[in-house]
């Protein structure tokens, strides 16, 4: 029996101890917004928060994470509202067919968290370069993590100032 | 920015995409997020030859497995006569492997278990033996008489598939002898793969009880899938539904249909239970369609003062082992013969040669509307060799050959019939979004200091739409495409079409145009495609040609409804219909602005208050079969920098200025330009499925065929230039593989233009650092 | 893909893990990042009947430092050092953000880089360059290796079957010493292995006199290389550019590629002699520049 919270919700499934993490959640989970896209740990398309850091649930066993705290694709809308970066990649158009989505977005909340510095276009560059598009040449998906960065930002000026 | 889907009068505006919302939650619905009650999974056993005779299969092993409930061989098909399944272009294609095998990882063996794990334990279990067979791996020694005869199951007793000519040979041949200046060059476009992030796919779910076959599919044709299935199955075709839900990307790669759904459909016949099959990446990319591998050569005759004169172009395409090429039928080499590019050619030939070698059968338009990209690859590197031995600059050299814009319609010595186009003004505006003048300035600057810069042109025309009835059919169904549109008693709107997007943005482009069209937002308009029991008949969404066929019937079956809407407007505004206007977003009376009725206003009407003797209901129907393709073009600039020390190449700018005609929605179009720049960006640096000598495919997964990164990918400058399509019911064009067919040859000519002073004039794709680097070494240029 | 099926343990303690290798031996393998073996397993190269994932093991997952040396638990992964910079084994930082991709980073792991012994590893490549040793232990016996014995071959080490990597110590240079490192990798995209990795560290005394030196190279033989000719050639010098000629020239002669479709064999050795050149220079540059640096 593997027990994981995910999305802030304890769940538990059986399976096998070949079982990977990607099929875990989507299969015995049902939480089919984490994708897989290939064999050889290179698409990043089943990107997933693993403690905070994002990792490809396909290269990481399901009974490895034993206890572990999960965040998926589902978990970033709160109460109704869009997480920024949803809202960022919908307004610039950063996505297209929405295949690696889930996975883009997981690696971009990472990043957000992790760097309360300035953020320039090469940054995130960069640490998206473990997550592959095919249909949006990545210009939109940028600029949809600085938009969100900005509006980030922005709320938390406005909890400071009032 | 983008704006919101409620806004009125959307058309041409960067209306947010609807289907965004789903896909931004992780709640779109791809092809594996589908599971069905009872349901199974398939995996394929492959073969690890690429030519070999199967002595014997044993499937025992793969029976023994916990889980496994079921296994096929090619023998248990050929006993149903499904061992072999037609393909688009006409040759046939083994679903599994009876006799020998034919190309490494062929399909040889299904098989059905209780889960993923168990159905590939069964495959792993199954013994075979092989006989190793001499390989054909390179399509010129194919058609040599060493080379043994693959396809020992056709009648010609050798491996050439098709010879396919166009244009006058004699008089091409005597221009060039006459040319004063004659430039030849060989351009390779090496083998490669579309490469969708999301594999293909399929459930196969047939209900005894029913004798209804449900069939998801990850396909960019349903309607076309369910005609080609109903053929190889024998099962009615109204008793087949396809359904193709969210499909992760396409690019060509989901227009065919291959062994492995074939396999899941008999395998859910012989069950009676919901098959899934999804492939891996390898199989992605080792067995379904690949694209291009095509050898040219092009031979240009022009004057001493730049005016080309003739061209002659011959061409061996590598098919593989079998011709599963998805061109129109009456293309073997699709739409090659737009190799004349946006040149004034007098005359022009070129022919074409398919071959069969030990390989994955293909090839698919991989973002190209049928070897658009292979043509303008070509035309655009051979112009740039020609500019090079004129010593003339490429953007002048291009300039005097332009097809000018009084000459449109234009009919090409190679027969097509260009709509529209204004080449120069589309050229001029890159030229001055790059400061061409001030580029080359610090380009002769940066080459004294050493430098090796360059600078690269690509002016392409595209060709797509197809295509009208007289000339363009697949297995002999006409490529038209179709939209009906039902307006509902409250003016909210469901329409359905014969295509399939796979990212293109279609629930929102078409329902700004029907909306734009209806005097409506989009908000207002629902788009459903990819359901065969509900949509229109449609040839699918590829090639550029959902705008083209399918925007047109949208456009004029909403023109349908306005007609009928104008008379139920006359009859509530209590007019003549002659004296009922169209102000953009409702009816007025002519003269009196004040008497007005909206779209919602009629359709309440259409339902509650008639005119005497008008038949109910707001609706229509249109198959729209286009009178002509569209012609999109561009110009693109490469600027590019070789690193001396190791031959990596730095894209520093790329400038794109697209012609689609009428834009539906910008947003949507600059996304569609940036994904096809940085495919073809790919194609140029990175990306070639080689072979060794045993047939092995070197480039299997992505650990060897490689897609860029967010890292590696130039940032994109884009622009556009407006030239509406004259036939076109809205003015437009397409747009999707644009980028994709004309980048390539801009960074080519951007790595020769940095390299000619030094006598290059070509360097084969993709550009891989070492194969540069080889000749900066010859040249004396490594540092 | 999916591996074949095994048996899975998850110690938490060493001991237990050394037991239960001990138990299986060449049956098992260790599971640390997987980033590897997984693949591997999944593609179905690779198919151990039984997998014993030590990421439990805290003690492995620590980092000492005391005078001389700095140890690291072979269970400290990649992005641990993408985001540490470590003024006196500075080639840790510089070597960290060039491996595979940054989500492979999060999980693979240093031990297990050097265990599986890839010749393209970058790992590989720098701790050579630092002159790290390697601490093995079984249920019976722990041994400190120095890493340029502890390759072999290509994916093969000196680790016997019970044995596991536990630990990787680096000498520290002088404190009062200046070090500068540069990792250069030739790869043709994010994620893909090197085509050709080179790692050079370099410490110097307060004249600009090469203390301590390491040259580390990936995917230009059987495994990681370290080129030591080229190394001696620095020793008791200043950086000039005729040193660093001599010592890229040397270094193209030190290792042994392969041609294939990344590059001929010519052409790996001159992007060797490239890189060292380049990477010293580097070096040089930041031992001119060292005062300028914001402490």
């Amino acid at each position: 029996m593997v027990r994981v919270t995910i999305n802030k919700e304890p769940r538990e499934a059986l399976v096998e101890p070949r079982t990977l993490l990607a099929y875990f959640i989507r299969d015995a989970l049902g939480l089919t917004g984490t994708h897989v896209g290939c064999d050889t740990t290179s698409c990043g398309a089943c990107t997933v928060l693993l403690d905070g850091v994002p990792v490809k649930s396909c290269t990481i066993l399901a009974i490895a994470v034993q206890g572990h705290e999960i965040e998926t694709v589902e978990g970033l809308e709160q109460e109704g509202v869009l997480h920024p970066l949803q809202q960022a990649f919908w307004d610039n158009h950063g996505l297209q067919c929405g295949f690696c989505t889930p996975g883009m977005l997981m690696t971009s909340k990472a990043l957000l968290q992790s760097s309360p510095g300035e953020l320039n276009e090469a940054d995130v560059r960069r640490a998206i370069s473990g997550n592959l598009c095919r249909c949006t040449g990545y210009v939109n998906i940028v600029k949809a993590v600085l938009a969100a960065r900005e509006r980030l930002r922005e709320a938390q000026e406005e909890v400071r100032t009032s | 920015m983008s704006i919101d889907i409620t806004e009125s009068r959307p058309l041409g505006k960067a209306v947010k995409r609807k289907e965004d919302p789903r896909f931004i939650r992780g709640q779109g619905r791809y092809l594996d997020d589908i599971v069905l009650p009872g349901m199974l999974y398939m995996a394929l056993l492959r073969s690890p030859y690429a030519h070999a005779r199967i002595k014997q299969i044993r499937t025992q092993g793969a029976l023994q497995v916990p889980g496994v409930k079921a296994v096929i061989t090619g023998e248990d098909l050929a006993a149903m006569n499904l061992a072999w399944m037609p393909t688009m272009a006409g040759d046939r294609q083994m679903v599994l492997a009876t006799g020998k095998v034919l190309f490494q990882y062929q399909e040889v063996a299904a098989v059905v278990a209780e889960s993923r794990e168990a159905a590939e334990d069964g495959a792993a279990a199954i013994e075979v033996d092989y006989e190793p067979l001499p390989v054909v791996v390179g399509p010129f020694f194919a058609l040599t008489d060493k080379a043994p005869v693959l396809r020992e199951d056709r009648e010609s007793k050798n491996n050439h598939i098709f010879h396919w000519e166009v244009g006058d040979k004699e008089a091409t041949q005597a221009q060039l002898n006459t040319s004063p200046v004659r430039v030849t060059e060989h351009i390779r476009m090496p083998r490669v793969h579309p490469a969708p992030i999301e594999p293909c796919g399929c459930i196969a779910d047939f209900q005894r009880s029913t004798g209804k076959l449900t069939w998801y599919v990850t396909s960019q044709a349903p309607h076309a899938h369910r005609t080609v299935l109903s053929m190889v199955s024998g099962l009615p075709e109204h008793m087949i539904h396809v359904i193709s839900p969210d499909v992760g990307g396409g690019f060509g790669n989901k227009v065919p249909v291959y062994p492995g759904y074939v396999c899941a459909v008999v395998m859910s016949l012989k069950l009676g239970k919901p098959i899934k099959w999804i492939e891996t990446r390898t199989e992605n990319i080792t067995t379904t369609n690949f694209a291009r591998d095509y050898h040219m050569s092009a031979e240009i005759g022009a004057t001493e003062d730049g005016r080309v004169m003739a061209l002659k172009v011959t061409t061996i395409a590598d098919h593989g082992a079998f011709d599963a090429a998805a061109d129109p039928s009456k293309f073997p080499a699709g739409l090659f013969s737009i190799v004349t590019g946006s040149y004034q050619f007098p005359v022009a030939f070129a022919e074409v040669d398919g071959v069969y070698t030990n390989k994955a059968p293909g090839g698919i338009a991989y973002r190209c509307s049928f070897r658009v990209t292979e043509a303008s690859f070509l035309i655009e590197r051979v112009m740039n060799t020609l500019a090079l031995k004129l010593n003339m600059d490429p953007a002048e050299l291009r300039r005097r050959n332009f097809v000018p814009p009084e000459a449109f319609p234009y009919l090409s010595p190679l027969g097509w019939t260009y709509d529209s186009g204004n080449y120069d003004k589309t050229l001029t505006r890159a030229l001055e979004m790059i400061d061409y003048q001030g580029l080359r300035e610090s380009q002769r600057k940066r080459r004294d200091r050493g430098e090796l810069v360059g600078i690269g042109i690509s002016t392409f025309t595209e060709i797509v739409g197809a295509g009208p009835s007289h000339t363009f059919d697949i297995m002999g169904i006409k490529m038209f495409d179709s939209c009906e549109i039902r307006v509902h008693p409250t003016g909210k709107v469901i329409a359905r079409l014969g295509t399939r997007h796979q990212g293109q943005g279609h629930e929102t482009t078409f329902a700004q145009l029907i909306a734009e069209e209806l005097g409506l937002s989009a908000a207002d308009v629902l788009i459903e495609e990819g359901d065969t029991d509900t949509a229109p008949y449609g040839l699918g969404t590829y090639a550029s040609r959902s705008t083209p066929t399918a925007g047109g019937a949208a456009a004029l079956a909403a023109r349908r409804i306005r007609s009928k809407a104008r008379q139920i407007a006359a009859h509530l505004l209590e007019v003549s219909p002659d004296d009922v206007e169209w102000d953009g977003t409702g009816f007025v009376a002519a003269g009196a602005s004040s008497r007005r009725v909206n779209m919602s206003d009629v359709a309440l009407a259409a339902y509650t208050n008639l005119p005497q003797g008008m038949e109910p209901g707001l609706e229509a129907t249109y198959y729209y079969d286009p009178p002509n393709l569209t012609f999109p073009n561009g110009a693109y600039i490469a600027v590019v920098s070789i690193d001396r020390g190791t031959g990596q190449v730095r894209v520093e700018r790329f400038v794109a200025v697209d012609d689609c005609g009428t834009v539906i929605n910008p947003m949507v179009v600059e996304g569609q330009v940036h994904g096809g720049l940085t495919e073809g960006f790919g194609i140029a640096f990175m990306q070639e499925i080689a072979f060794d000598e045993e047939g092995n495919n070197l480039s299997p997964n992505f650990m060897e065929y490689l897609v860029p990164t967010a890292v590696e990918t130039p940032k994109w400058e884009t622009d556009r230039t407006v030239t509406p399509s004259p036939h076109h019911p809205i003015g437009a064009k397409g747009v999707g593989e644009s980028p994709n067919v004309g980048s390539p040859a801009a960074f080519v000519n951007a790595v020769v233009d940095a390299l000619s002073p030094y006598g290059i004039t070509n360097v084969e794709i993709p550009l891989f650092p070492w194969k540069i680097w080889e000749i900066l070494k010859e040249k004396g240029l490594a540092m | 893909m999916f591996p074949y099926p095994f048996r899975y343990f998850a110690p938490t303690t060493p001991e237990e893990a050394f037991g239960v290798l001990e138990q299986y031996g060449d049956e098992a393998k260790i599971l640390a990042g997987g980033q590897s073996l997984l693949p591997m397993m999944k593609l179905r190269l690779a198919a151990p009947g039984v997998l014993i994932d030590i990421n439990g093991i805290s003690e492995w997952n620590r980092i000492t430092e005391d005078a001389h040396a700095l140890t690291q638990g072979s269970l400290i992964r990649h992005s641990h050092w993408e985001h540490t910079h470590h003024i006196r084994i500075p080639l840790l930082y510089e070597t960290a953000g060039h491996i595979a991709d940054p989500l492979v980073r999060n999980r693979g792991t240093v031990g297990g880089s050097l265990a599986h012994a890839d010749p393209a590893a970058d790992w590989g490549a720098s701790l050579l360059a630092l002159k790290a040793q390697v601490h093995v232990q079984s249920r019976v016996r722990e041994r400190w290796i120095a890493l340029r014995d502890f390759f072999i071959d290509t994916f093969v080490t000196v680790l016997e079957p019970q044995e596991i990597v536990t630990a990787i110590q680096i000498p520290l240079a002088s404190e009062t010493d200046f070090t500068g490192a540069r990792y250069l990798k030739l790869e043709r995209k994010v994620g893909d292995f090197a085509v050709v990795g080179v790692a050079v560290t370099c410490s110097f005394n307060d004249q600009g006199i090469v203390t301590e030196a390491g040259i580390g190279l990936a995917a230009v033989g059987a495994s990681p290389l370290s080129a030591s000719g080229a190394e001696s050639l620095l020793i008791n010098h200043p950086l000039t550019s005729e040193v660093i000629q001599e010592a890229a020239e040397r270094a193209a002669e030190e290792c042994d590629p392969q041609s294939d479709r990344r590059g001929s064999e010519e052409y790996k050795r001159a992007m060797v002699r490239v890189f060292v050149k380049r990477g010293l220079r580097a070096i040089q540059a930041d031992w001119e520049n060292r005062l300028k640096k914001p402490a």
